[in-house]
């Protein structure tokens, strides 16, 4: 595949990796945090680790759509579908995250509620003009990358006289988030939880480009370095932060330079700015209210406005007890410290968010990253460590 | 059942007519739809016996038998449709354990309203399939159900075989050193499926790899008895059919991505919709499990196959307590390959 194979080549990769051993200070730590959860997924799915030095860690980041959303938001969609019998529109990473009282998506449609998969917001709206007596909600989550085609749709249902389209918004924002996190006691005060610099959204980037991650570099002086969702972006955004942290530089830097620009999207900028507003605060998982750091719909566009039209009121709901989703979320756990993983948190009966999501941090580890955990490591694994290192 | 097209003075008019309630009562219109449809097409002198069971002898040895729903969406896909499917999926599975597939069944669950031209059109497929792969059906069954009580049609089949004297494979006999092989390339029917749903429509070439793999197996049996697991990664793909046999045979294993044929337009596609092509669905696809000195005589025999050209050794069985599937990534790291969680592609066969 080309534009693929290139940025999963195996030669390159071993290059990278001997720089990174070459370069890093084996007397230092490196805790690079990758905010994305498509950088988490790519580092276990290809098994980034296995290249890297001992002494550069990877924390993973709150960058999961279906991870930060709160449950009380998924308890309203349910609450739309079963008690207003809309059609939930809804992407499929949200049908099996658990909601409060053991439901979810996935659940309540095996009990008739009306829930569609969508893999675009295209979707919803045809599905919106194909049943004109019925109330269609679109459950919009996501990050900057996802909330341009959530406007595009809300302009097109206007043009089309859409009457029964509506979009229940939860879009949020990264940079608020990797601020919280950097002004978080855990790690300004406390210390606990050391970040040394952070992988930059490659996706959120090409729409919002390079630009506002520069008051934080410099502000919390930590280096960022966009980088791009393949492996070998990631290895490469590895030896720029490296290589920064021992220039003692906290610069923003961009390795994803065949997508990201300085200023981003401006054409996407600007249809976002026309649809939607900032909330004065929006609950995280794992973060919990946070300033600026989601959009809602503006006064203009709320006959789309599903909070609006069904007058959704935030449910307060608690995570699950035990449930370490919220630490680990900022970077605080991983997953192995939670007493629910893997034993009765999986993939097949989530507990908690981050083990739905294959970008969420539980589910990575388990999927593809539980045999680090064993003590017992085959002849064939250290061969091969060996060979890389 | 007898003396087809005889028996009715005025004939199924299959360009126009749609399945009634009549056509599953067990009266006039059933018989009809039988004989100048089913028996038609699937004609052979078993099922002409017209009894409510095929009677056949058997010679001795070790019977198999499987059994298999076919519910897939859409029924009509590229490279087969639910009819050649649900006796390819059958007679693979009867063939995995080193049989030789004899005979078929057939019970189909149709909807009221379903266009008999089309229903026609999936027993033409189905009879060919079976002609092809030389396993006839010879016993039936029609049921209909209520307009939206269905999805067209439903198809079950039963197949039996004989295992030659000698041969024991099965799942539990993997062994820490044995080698797996594959036959081909994977995620071609799961990718075929997908580009044709309704809602998700995308261009592509790939088509179905549905085959009858039992001519394949017999090569692979002859060439080397000692065969010790065999089965057709179908839905859950590859990743879940290797997890399978590691659970059943209380071992790990080890595969390379880069030896595992993925084609590039299967690839691509997988690219674009976030799916893992290990965790795709094939039906025309065997994963073969035996002893390191054979597998370069299997491979030799498997390569000289038509259904077994791009055949592949994509790993080895080791010794592990947790029962991992470990992978050599193409980029040079590892990882896990584990069970496929949730569903990835519902209907796919």
């Amino acid at each position: 595949m080309k534009y693929i194979d290139e940025f999963r080549q195996q030669s390159l990769a071993k290059k990278l990796s001997a720089s990174i051993h070459k370069e890093a200070n084996p007397e230092r730590k490196y805790n690079l945090m990758e905010f994305c959860g498509g950088h988490t997924h790519a580092i276990f799915r290809y098994g980034v680790q296995d290249l890297m030095p001992d002494n550069v860690n990877f924390v993973h980041g709150p960058g999961c759509p279906v991870c930060v959303l709160p449950i009380g938001r998924i308890d309203n969609a349910i609450q739309l579908a079963e008690d207003h019998d809309v059609i939930l529109c809804t992407y499929g990473d949200m049908l099996r995250v658990p909601a409060s009282g053991r439901k979810s998506l996935l659940k309540i449609k095996a009990e008739g509620a009306d829930i569609r998969m969508v893999y675009s917001t295209q979707d919803a709206l045809k599905i919106a003009q194909d049943n004109p007596h019925r109330q269609v909600v679109f459950f919009a989550i996501g990050f900057e990358t996802t909330t341009p085609p959530t406007a595009v749709a809300i302009k097109q249902a206007q043009a089309l006289g859409l009457k029964n389209f509506k979009v229940f918004c939860n879009h949020v924002l990264t940079p608020a988030a990797i601020q919280n996190i950097l002004e978080s006691p855990e790690v300004r005060d406390i210390g606990s939880v050391s970040i040394d610099g952070f992988f930059g959204p490659s996706h959120v980037s090409s729409i919002i480009g390079s630009r506002p991650y520069e008051f934080f570099a410099e502000e919390f002086q930590r280096p960022v370095v966009i980088a791009g969702f393949e492996p070998l972006d990631v290895m490469q955004s590895t030896l720029m932060l490296i290589r920064q942290l021992n220039e003692g530089r906290h610069d923003v830097e961009n390795e994803y330079t065949r997508v990201v620009s300085r200023d981003g999207n401006l054409k996407a900028q600007q249809l976002v700015s026309e649809i939607f507003e900032l909330r004065r605060s929006f609950e995280w998982r794992g973060l919990g209210l946070v300033p600026y750091s989601a959009l809602q719909i503006k006064q203009a566009y709320a006959d789309f406005d599903a909070e609006k039209y069904f007058n959704i009121t935030t449910i307060q709901a608690s995570d699950v007890k035990g449930c370490e989703c919220p630490s680990i979320l900022r970077g605080a756990k991983t997953p192995i410290d939670c007493k629910l993983f893997g034993t009765v948190c999986t993939p097949e009966n989530p507990m908690g968010s981050c083990m739905v999501s294959s970008e969420g941090a539980c589910a990575a580890y388990w999927s593809y990253g539980r045999f680090r955990q064993n003590s017992k490591i085959t002849d064939h694994q250290q061969d091969n460590m060996e060979s890389v290192a | 059942m007898t003396q087809t097209g005889k028996r009715f003075p005025v004939r199924l008019n299959t360009r126009t007519d749609k399945v009634d309630m009549t056509h599953g009562s067990g009266g006039r219109a059933m018989a009809q739809l039988v004989d100048e449809l089913f028996v038609k097409h699937f004609d052979n002198e078993l099922l002409r016996q017209a009894n409510d069971q095929a009677s056949f002898d058997i010679t001795g040895g070790r019977m198999v038998m499987s059994v298999d729903g076919h519910v897939i969406s859409p029924i009509f896909f590229p490279g087969g449709d639910i009819g050649s499917l649900s006796v390819h999926g059958t007679v693979n599975d009867v063939a995995m354990s080193g049989a030789k597939p004899l005979y078929l069944s057939a019970g189909f669950i149709l909807e009221e309203g379903y266009p008999l031209a089309d229903l026609e059109r999936i027993v033409i497929s189905m009879a060919k399939a079976a002609s092809d792969a030389n396993v006839p059906v010879i016993t039936g069954d029609t049921k209909v159900v209520e307009k939206g009580k269905g999805d067209g049609v439903f198809i079950t089949t039963t197949g039996i075989g004989i295992v030659p004297e000698g041969i024991n494979i099965s799942g539990d006999l993997a062994q820490p050193g044995d080698v797996i092989l594959i036959n081909g390339s994977i995620g071609d029917h799961g990718i075929a499926i997908m580009s044709s749903r309704e809602n998700l429509q995308f261009e592509t070439t790939i088509e179905s790899d549905s085959a009858a793999l039992h001519t394949l197996i017999a090569d692979m049996v002859k060439a080397v008895p000692d065969i010790h697991c065999l089965r057709d990664p179908t839905r859950g793909g590859l990743a879940t059919t290797l997890n399978e046999l590691t659970q059943q045979s209380s071992v790990g294993m080890t595969i390379r991505e880069d030896d595992i044929p993925v084609k590039p337009a299967v690839s691509a596609a997988c690219e674009l919709l976030g799916l893992d092509p290990l965790y795709v669905a094939n039906e025309g696809k065997l994963v073969c499990i035996c002893k390191k000195q054979d597998a370069e005589k299997l491979l030799d025999t498997m390569r000289a196959h038509p259904l077994g050209k791009q055949s592949a050794i994509i790993g080895e069985v080791i010794e592990d307590a947790h029962g991992f599937v470990q992978m050599q990534t193409g980029f040079g790291g590892s990882r896990i390959v584990d069970w496929l969680a949730g569903e990835q592609l519902p209907r796919i066969c």
